[in-house]
């Protein structure tokens, strides 16, 4: 019994405790324990950063005995900040929920606080079959906070978010199958070292198989194009709380499935399939800014500009480079900060207004300063402007891309600057002119509770903008480690030639 | 040898089960005959009673396997684990079927003696050693089926559901029986291993003939397990029929029919499973897609529920495929989770039909969340199983399955598979949004009555099989090791 398992399991306890007691004590309830689960995995982040490119916390106990399945966890420099990621935005999740959701109340608190287990969990499995189910566990939840508590066409929004994720997903499952009955063990480590000794060996087409079956479940859960139609509507059907959690949380999972099991897995596949997916990659960035330009709707803007930053991501992951792949995990973390922060100020805005149409705004600069403040910082941290965060993980991804392919960057740069178009472009109309008579009547400014919410978020976007060495050192030391079984694998292949095409793409 | 012409002690041990459920069932028609209305109540108590009898001697029939009468039974793993599973199937029936009798003034004997020997049956089938006793066993389950599907004789539908099944049976079972009659003209033989004998051995009937044989049993047993294509009487059947019996016969008889299924193909037409393994391959995908595919379509819930049960028939059939011990093992779990899982479903429903089952559309299930928070909240776990999400047993059955398919090199049955699961989700999930995400549209209109009729709690009985089959249903998903050991080891070779 570790921390980390008390971090993993607190949520589990806090949902039976959310069923059980009455609906009165649910939001503080649910306050109560994420701040307890985030206090406590603050207490993880001392040992990870000592030890980066090993795990640490580590519990490997049997859970069924045949076939051997184990609750294997274990943190290290990739999993570690994303699982704060995790632990600090459910508290905010729950503090934007507050007034928000009036109705059903009990259920609401108790799906977060499931969301939070099965998230956490996520990124600590160190069994394949154990991050399956994680994986699955923290799909329902999410169904639910879309489905109950969303907006007009909810329900259409969540099956289909549902089905999308699923499919995907049962085809990782073929594949985890595959692995298993090779190796005789779902252990993700063993696994690994069972590959690089040459115990087990793939021929090439088997592995491209797996590595498009992986590669598929996580793509659509990124998400990458042209599998993102789902997210849109998700996102914009979702209450605040959801749309936070599924932008700054669930995408990651996408992400981090591809840089944990996909790279070190099937890094042959991985190499030989880099330049394709780039190109998805620069096309999803560009595609989704320039949708994102033209959307009316503001939840439906960050979405697509979410699908343009992810581009960045998985760019930055198959770019086999330190720098990107440092920028592809830096990148992760600040996406979750600032677009959950955008996401979390539409909420904001939709509570005055009731309205998420850009033109039903206009001008709240006037009555709401400080809301119109906090979103201006949030605006230029997205857009990736120096001393903010995202431009440090941006900068990497594109110095790493260069090394890569310097064409990939020409392309993958535009998507910077027209960011900065459609980001702006919505505060000017939202947020400057002259505001409206019944505007500047339901406008009121930042309530504490609201500050409480997005404040840490602020704090960070600096913090992580101006200072990264509070982060990068236990990033780069697992990354490092990541691309180095990539690389060394991928180059003694058993077909140097396609390699060399490969590379010389 | 006149020494053996009498079954010895032991034997009768090893039939105990049959003969308690036997003597049980006929207690309750004496009974019927001379007890007052009044006293008509302890039915459900004595079959309860008869069923944990059977229970405790078919786990301690386990302990001492061997054969019985002249190898006409055998009394091993596999046969355990069924007879526990069918009977454990019976005892959650009667708990669901209690209160719904009582619901719809049909609270006699004959329905809990006819789930007796319908379990007899099923307990003889699976325990059988040699094709006429399968053939008894498949009739007497058969028969106290199709009468049971009719119980509520004054309901068109019911009528409708028992002419059907009895016709369509009646003449599956009779393929069955003539590809028994071959069988036995080709190798002189009824027993599974001398028929597996005479196939392996260097004088075997022609190929041509034998495959014949199984052709004509696969049908036979493809009718009992609503295998594609055929499989069309399911849906009638089950929707028709009362609620309770309709959970009963989509798992119960099912189960059973497909342990033989696996004990007659793999023990006695193991030689040549080169030539029938194709062929189950091509039902069981054709299965879990009619299955699917029509289940997309329905607005009634039990015949939806049927068409799932098609798919899961498939599934498990997926793992026929395999033909193999894990394939085996792969059978028993998947059919017990799913036996769980599927009879709390329709228990669930017996429970929201409400008097004369007028609630049976998937609209009625609008707002059931609000209204009966835990009767949604079980429907939720099941229906979540049914998809094949981890920590639930049907998720953990389907990943058993189709490992043992891909341990067999199934590679494109087991895509095919995973990608009908997960079309499958969808009408699934259309149940949870009714029960979740809808108002209760239909209701707000509906008189103050009908509300209240709808807001009724369960009764202890019926609450008690949905909670039994709720946790078994977890409990196979967290802690699988328990069932799969013990299908592991009973698994055949």
């Amino acid at each position: 019994m570790t921390l980390l398992d008390a971090v993993i399991f607190l949520p589990l306890l806090g949902f039976f405790a959310l069923l059980i007691a009455p609906a009165s004590v649910s939001r503080l309830g649910a306050l109560a324990i994420s701040l307890l689960v985030f206090v406590a995995s603050l207490g993880l982040i001392g040992k990870v950063t000592g030890a980066a490119d090993g795990y640490t916390f580590v519990n490997s106990t049997p859970w069924i005995t045949y076939p051997p399945i184990r609750y294997h966890v274990g943190l290290d420099g990739l999993s570690l900040w994303l699982l704060i990621l995790t632990t600090l935005l459910t508290p905010i999740a729950v503090l934007v929920s507050w007034k928000h959701i009036d109705h059903r109340v009990k259920a609401f608190y108790a799906f977060l606080i499931l969301l939070e287990f099965g998230l956490i969990g996520v990124f600590v499995s160190l069994d394949l079959f154990l991050f399956y189910v994680f994986w699955e566990v923290s799909l329902v939840p999410m169904y639910f906070l879309i489905g109950i508590w969303g907006h007009d066409r909810r329900i259409y929004a969540t099956v289909k978010f549902f089905l999308y994720t699923f499919a995907g997903s049962v085809l990782m499952l073929g594949a985890i199958i595959y692995l298993y009955n090779l190796a005789g063990t779902f252990d993700y480590t063993g696994i690994l070292e069972q590959l690089r000794s040459g115990r087990i060996m793939l021929s090439d087409r088997a592995e491209m198989v797996m590595f498009l079956a992986f590669f598929l479940a996580f793509a659509i859960k990124v998400p990458l194009f042209p599998l993102h139609t789902w997210l849109p509507d998700a996102h914009v059907e979702a209450p605040t709380a959801g749309s936070i959690m599924l932008a700054s949380v669930m995408l990651k999972m996408g992400t981090y499935g591809l840089v944990r099991f996909c790279l070190p897995l099937f890094p042959q596949a991985a190499h030989t399939s880099a330049p394709w997916i780039a190109a998805l990659a620069i096309v999803g960035i560009i595609y989704g800014a320039l949708v994102a330009m033209v959307q009316p709707n503001m939840k439906k803007l960050v979405a697509y500009s979410s699908v343009s930053h992810l581009g960045f991501v998985v760019l930055g992951v198959f770019s086999f480079t330190q720098a990107g792949l440092d920028g592809a995990v830096y990148q992760m973390l600040n996406h979750g900060i600032s677009t959950g922060a955008l996401f979390l100020l539409v909420g904001y805005l939709y509570e005055r207004r009731h309205s998420l149409e850009i033109s039903a705004y206009g001008g709240v600069a006037t009555p709401a300063p400080n809301l119109s403040a906090v979103f201006l910082i949030t605006t230029l941290a997205s857009i990736g402007l120096p001393a903010l965060n995202n431009f440090v993980g941006e900068y990497l991804v594109l110095q790493g891309a260069s090394q890569a392919h310097f064409s990939w960057v020409v392309f993958a740069a535009v998507g910077v600057i027209l960011s900065a178009c459609y980001m702006l472009w919505l505060y000017q109309r939202a947020f400057f002119g002259r505001a409206s008579e019944s505007l500047s009547h339901h406008m009121p400014d930042l309530s504490g509770r609201e500050w409480a919410a997005v404040l840490p978020l602020l704090i960070l976007m600096f913090w992580m903008g101006v200072y990264s060495q509070s982060f990068m050192p236990a990033i780069s030391a697992q990354n490092a480690q990541i691309l180095g079984q990539t690389n060394r694998t991928a180059v003694a292949s058993r077909h140097p030639v396609v390699k060399e095409v490969a590379n010389a793409r | 040898m006149p020494a053996n012409a009498f079954p010895t002690s032991v034997e009768y041990f090893r039939a105990l089960p049959e003969i308690v459920l036997t003597l049980a069932g006929v207690l309750i028609m004496f009974l019927e005959a001379v007890l007052r209305d009044d006293q008509k109540k302890i039915f459900g108590f004595l079959t309860i009673v008869g069923l944990g009898a059977a229970l405790g001697a078919a786990i301690s029939a386990g302990g001492d396997p061997g054969g019985a009468f002249h190898n006409m039974l055998v009394v091993d793993g596999f046969a355990t684990f069924f007879r526990v599973l069918v009977i454990g199937v019976g005892l959650l029936a009667v708990f669901a079927s209690i209160e719904y009798l009582e619901r719809e003034r049909a609270n006699t004997g004959e329905y809990y003696a006819l789930i007796l020997f319908s379990i007899v049956g099923q307990s003889i089938m699976v325990t059988a050693n040699e094709l006429i006793m399968v053939f008894i066993g498949l009739e007497i389950s058969s028969i106290a089926s199709y009468v049971l599907a009719g119980y509520l004789r004054d309901d068109a539908r019911n009528n409708e559901s028992a002419l059907k099944y009895f016709l369509l049976g009646s003449f599956a079972t009779a393929f069955l029986l003539y590809g028994v009659a071959w069988i036995y003209g080709l190798t002189g033989s009824t027993n599974l291993f001398q028929i597996r004998q005479s196939l392996a051995s260097p004088g075997a009937p022609p190929v041509v003939l034998t495959g014949m044989a199984a052709a004509l049993m696969l049908v036979g047993f493809g009718f009992k397990v609503s295998a594609a294509p055929f499989q069309v009487w399911a849906p009638d059947v089950y929707q028709g029929a009362p609620a309770p019996v309709s959970g009963f016969l989509s798992v119960g008889p099912k189960a059973a029919a497909f342990g033989i299924l696996v004990r007659v193909f793999m023990t006695a037409f193991g030689p040549i499973a080169a030539r029938w393994e194709p062929i189950v391959w091509v039902v069981a995908l054709a299965t879990m897609i009619v299955g699917n595919f029509a289940a997309l379509q329905q607005s009634n819930i039990k015949r939806m529920l049927a068409y799932s049960s098609i798919a899961h028939a498939g599934y498990v059939l997926v793992a026929v495929a395999a033909n193999s011990e894990v394939g085996s093992a792969a059978v028993m779990f998947y059919l017990a989770a799913y036996a769980l899982t599927n009879f709390g479903a329709f228990a669930v429903v017996t429970h929201i039909a409400r008097k004369g089952e007028k609630r049976v559309g998937i609209d009625d299930f609008a707002g059931l969340a609000q209204r009966q928070p835990a009767m949604a909240a079980m429907l939720t776990i099941f229906l979540l199983s049914l998809i094949g999400v981890p920590l639930t047993g049907g998720f953990f059955g389907k990943f058993y399955i189709f490992k043992a398919a891909l341990d067999s090199n199934l590679v494109w049955l087991t895509v095919l598979g995973l990608l009908n699961s997960a079309v499958a989700a969808y009408y699934y999930l259309r149940i949870l949004v009714v029960m979740y995400m809808r108002e209760p549209a239909k209701l707000g209109e509906a008189s103050t009555e009908a509300l209240a009729e709808a807001s009724v709690p369960a009764g202890a009985a019926l609450q008690f099989a949905v909670y039994a089959s709720a946790v078994g249903t977890l409990l196979l998903g967290i802690f699988p090791g328990w069932v799969l050991d013990a299908a592991n080891r009973a698994a055949l070779k």
